[in-house]
């Protein structure tokens, strides 16, 4: 399914029985809850799949009950803060100790730059595939020149140029689109 | 100076690094998950000896019975059947 297909759309078809609707609304938020519970709340990747999973089950079962399916990612935000809290709970009551009590505190500024992350991911679906792909796996997927070079088909040593105009692109789709974003933020809410 | 320089842009695409393939596919296959659930609980509900079975070893039965338990489906019938 197409990228520029917007989340308030394949919401409209999860609700419609889509099921490949429902396959590209995971696909397209699976980054945002998995950063929200590793680096806004710090829990470890065990702890995180069962956050992972919990919380697109609760997408899933409530979807009916989104107000506006506009709503979509603060909702999911939100869902997902109240699992990971909730988990935090669950954990402290087993066993109380400092670290559970200075991990309850989320993250909130690495919280605002995974929103702000999420709009940058947005608009690189934007942007020429090749360009998705290589931004993709040079930063987020931390893959060396040669890796990204074998997997394109690309020679390393044109990797680094294609970067810097890639990110041009990416910066000239983001001030396109919207206004400057904040570079610290707030909370997320619905 | 733009608020997306270079370093900028670098930073906030590296702040999402993809969530391991197999979660992703496992949240991906809830449908399917819920539609086999539901089944599940249907006959757990006319047939005691299966359900006896569910409880005393989920994945075994699943499994004896010819359904692929995936994680999802796995969690939805241990709470389902947690106060059995």
């Amino acid at each position: 399914m197409s990228e520029t297909v917007s989340a308030a759309q394949l919401v409209a078809r999860c609700r419609d029985g889509d099921q490949e609707a429902w396959a590209a609304l995971v696909e397209r938020f699976s980054r945002y809850v998995y950063a929200i519970a590793t680096q806004g709340f710090r829990f470890r990747e065990h702890d995180a799949e069962d956050i992972f999973q919990e919380v697109f089950a609760k997408v899933y079962e409530r979807l009916d009950s989104l107000r506006s399916d506009e709503a979509i990612q603060p909702w999911i935000a939100q869902l997902t803060r109240r699992v990971c809290v909730d988990r935090l709970r669950a954990g402290s009551r087993e066993e109380t100790s400092d670290e559970a009590e200075l991990a309850a505190d989320p993250d909130e500024d690495a919280i605002a730059r995974i929103d702000e992350a999420l709009d940058v991911h947005d608009a690189m679906a934007g942007l020429p595939e090749n360009c998705r792909e290589i931004l993709d796996r040079f930063f987020a997927r931390d893959e060396t020149y040669r890796t990204i070079g074998e997997a394109l088909e690309l020679p390393a040593g044109t990797i680094a140029s294609r970067i810097s105009r890639c990110l041009v692109k990416l910066r000239d789709e983001l001030e396109g689109r919207k206004p400057v974003p904040a570079q610290s933020g707030g909370q997320v809410s619905v | 100076m733009s608020a997306f320089n270079e370093d900028r842009l670098a930073e906030l695409i590296g702040a999402l690094p993809p969530a391991p393939e197999a979660w992703v596919r496992a949240a991906q296959e809830l449908p399917v998950a819920r539609s086999q659930f539901d089944g599940i609980v249907a006959r757990a509900e006319a047939d005691a000896e299966f359900r006896r079975a569910l409880i005393a070893d989920l994945e075994a039965t699943l499994a004896q019975e010819g359904y692929e338990p995936e994680r999802p489906l796995l969690d939805a019938l241990r709470r389902r059947f947690a106060d059995s």
